[in-house]
């Protein structure tokens, strides 16, 4: 092998790999944020919701989670358009995270819930409170840390999965790899400097979820 | 122009799905076979190879697939091989696989409780006699729901493979929307034909684990 | 005039007949035991009376207050009763303080500072005012128990129905859940008690309600039923055959 690796190209094409990363970045914070609330209203409409609104909630899960994202992607973004539904790249790529992250959410949450005891549920109805606000104030944190660990590796699988919207371009880290490769003819070095960075984020990523389970759970005093 | 039927459309979407399936099989089950490998490293006595796999698992499960193919399809190309698209996406598959598979299956060997290896310790059996006869078998047992589970991701993980050249499924969903100009009808069949392949796989995974659950009670 | 009606209520699970056909009227400050085999009924007459079971047929109202199964009813009900669980059901999630304080602010919408104030008296009250900011799991049963208590009271039901509140504590532990409970019976609030704490029973109680297969079977006050049993189903419970 007589190839000699070079990362000079760094030096002109940081700030395209800068942007990318905010992109990415960005994605994974609208993806997570909106994905999680989703998933979490799915979660409680499939456990404890009224019987009319299990069955779509059911399909829309089952489906989304038996079909790769890719294809979901590409369905919202060439697909849509065509009900008239125009979105740019970027809110394609948001939107399509979020009804991915819904939908493994959706079915993490919901083992969290199950899995709160009956008296949980009968002690908040005894205080009468709605059925809502057990599921608020009594059910709904308690069933999050249960399952804080499981959602985190989602939220990592489902930032490391945003790679793809590059293929509807959308400007994300993995888009500026491509564009570097394109012009630099570094493709190697280009996707190992992406790689590395994806990695980097992946690591700090399920530090900042850890952190905040951390606080979300942390016990403080009412006061 | 050519007129395309809504027949003529699902045709030739099924017929790539035929190198979806063959690939997942070849990724399905040559991640096993590495991955198993990479288990035993992971769980056996040198501390060398616990760490390698460790890392090993570390790197697969924390970079995008999608990076995995890009690494295999130009990286193999240094090494002045020419590599075919298929070669790169089985290689990026196996290897992506079998880093998951093995961290499945780590948890299914930890699951068995400590009470087993002192019991089977006490009648004297050595440690791969442990494994053989007392560990692995119950470990399998619970292994099953997931593993099937996880075949899922593989098969959709196949549609990253159209990204870097090889045609399967979602590359004939794209190569077809070109000449019809029908997003919405080709995407949507490309999504329902990988849910016929997906959906039974995830619903043998629920109903393995309910049973699973069910015999576990009964002991 | 009664606070608790209960007229003919039935209550079936599955082909199961649980509840047939029970009639008790409770007056205001009275302070009733409900004995009886396990599978008897008491609990599951209990837990109607709170809405956790909806009944077939026949009503049940407290202080006006009629049990519907709608939720804007249910509300009603239940803010004339509270409830007191033998599991103690505390939110793990909330300090000692932060149970008694939940229902207060989600419920009737009192401001924190007031819903405070109140979760302090109410702790106070089952001497646990030291305990405010104490996670359920840093607490023993007993004082679990007695968390529970307060934070019923903290509703200012009218009513309580207490659901063998001793039976899941190590039996050093009881003493200090019975006495909270005997000083709410000294105070006139009025109580509805499943129980096996005979001694108790008869020492507080100003009737006790033995319950035999879904029926009331006998009725009266603690003298009477434990001295004079009517009935070989209630001699044989009491152990006096």
């Amino acid at each position: 092998m007589n190839y000699v690796f070079s990362f000079s190209w760094l030096a002109e094409y940081y700030p395209v790999l800068l942007k990318g990363i905010l992109i990415t970045i960005e994605l994974t914070v609208v993806g997570g944020l909106l994905g999680v609330a989703l998933g979490t209203t799915c979660a409680w409409a499939r456990a404890l919701g009224p019987a009319w609104i299990k069955p779509p909630v059911s399909a829309y899960v089952e489906l989304i989670r038996n079909t790769p994202f890719l294809i979901q992607l590409f369905f919202i973004f060439f697909g849509l358009p065509s009900l008239g539904v125009r979105l740019t790249e970027l809110q394609a790529a948001n939107l399509a995270m979020i009804v991915n992250l819904g939908a493994y959410s959706c079915e993490i949450i919901r083992a969290g819930i199950q899995a709160t005891p009956r008296g949980q549920f009968e002690a908040g109805a005894s205080l009468a409170m709605t059925p809502i606000q057990t599921f608020r104030y009594v059910v709904l944190v308690p069933a999050l840390q249960r399952i804080w660990p499981a959602l985190s590796s989602q939220v990592v699988i489902v930032m490391l999965g945003s790679a793809v919207v590059s293929q509807i371009a959308a400007e994300d880290l993995t888009f500026a790899a491509n564009f570097i490769q394109s012009r630099s003819f570094r493709a190697f070095e280009a996707y190992f400097v992406s790689t590395v960075i994806y990695l980097v984020l992946a690591i700090v990523l399920r530090q900042i979820m850890a952190g905040v389970g951390g606080m979300l759970f942390a016990r403080r005093s009412v006061r | 122009m050519i007129e395309f039927t809504l027949w003529d459309i699902l045709r030739n979407l099924l017929l790539a799905a035929r190198w979806t399936i063959v690939l997942s099989l070849v990724s399905f089950i040559g991640g096993g076979v590495v991955g198993a490998i990479l288990l035993f490293m992971r769980i056996g006595g040198s501390s060398l190879l616990r760490a390698f796999t460790r890392y090993y698992v570390e790197l697969f499960q924390g970079t995008p697939l999608l990076m995995q193919l890009f690494l295999a399809f130009f990286g193999l190309g240094l090494f002045g091989i020419d590599v075919p698209a298929w070669f790169a996406a089985g290689l990026a598959l196996i290897l992506w696989t079998a880093a998951f598979l093995t961290e499945i299956w780590r948890g299914c060997v930890e699951s068995i409780t400590r009470g087993q290896w002192e019991a089977s310790a006490s009648l004297g059996m050595g440690y791969v006699q442990q494994m053989r006869y007392v560990i692995l078998p119950q470990a399998l047992r619970v292994a099953i729901p997931p593993t099937v589970g996880f075949s899922v991701q593989v098969v959709k993980g196949t549609a990253l493979t159209s990204i870097i050249g090889f045609v399967e499924l979602s590359k004939a969903g794209t190569v077809v929307t070109n000449a019809t100009f029908q997003p919405f009808i080709v995407y949507g069949l490309v999504a329902l034909i990988y849910f016929a392949l997906c959906w039974p796989l995830s619903k043998s995974s629920q109903i393995l684990e309910r049973k699973l659950n069910v015999a576990h009670r009964n002991h | 005039m009664s606070l608790i009606e209960i007229t003919e209520v039935r209550k079936s699970f599955g082909p199961n007949e649980v509840l047939k056909g029970i009639n008790i009227d409770v007056a205001p400050g009275e302070v009733i035991a409900v004995i009886g085999k396990s599978g008897s009924g008491k609990s599951t007459l209990l837990r109607c009376i709170n809405g956790l079971e909806t009944i077939d047929s026949g009503s049940i109202s407290v202080a006006g207050a009629q049990l519907l199964p709608d939720e804007a009813h249910l509300k009603a009900l239940r803010l004339k009763v509270g409830m007191i669980f033998q599991q103690f059901n505390l939110f793990p999630h909330l300090t000692a303080g932060g149970n008694v304080m939940l229902s207060q602010m989600v419920v009737k919408k009192t401001p924190k500072p007031e819903a405070e104030a109140v979760a302090r008296r109410m702790l106070e009250r089952v001497g646990l005012a030291q305990k405010f900011d104490a996670y359920p799991d840093e607490l023993s049963g007993g004082q679990q128990q007695r968390v529970a208590i307060a934070r019923a009271l903290a509703m200012q039901p009218t009513a309580l129905l207490c659901d063998e509140v001793t039976s899941a504590l190590d039996p050093e532990l009881v003493a200090e859940v019975l006495a909270v409970v005997r000083e709410l019976a000294a105070e006139g609030m009025t109580l509805l008690m499943v129980t096996h704490e005979m001694k108790f029973a008869r020492d507080v109680c100003s009737r006790v309600v033995f319950m035999h297969e879904g029926r009331v079977h006998e009725i009266g006050p603690p003298e009477d039923v434990f001295a004079k049993p009517g009935t070989p189903e209630l001699k044989q419970f009491l152990g006096m055959q």
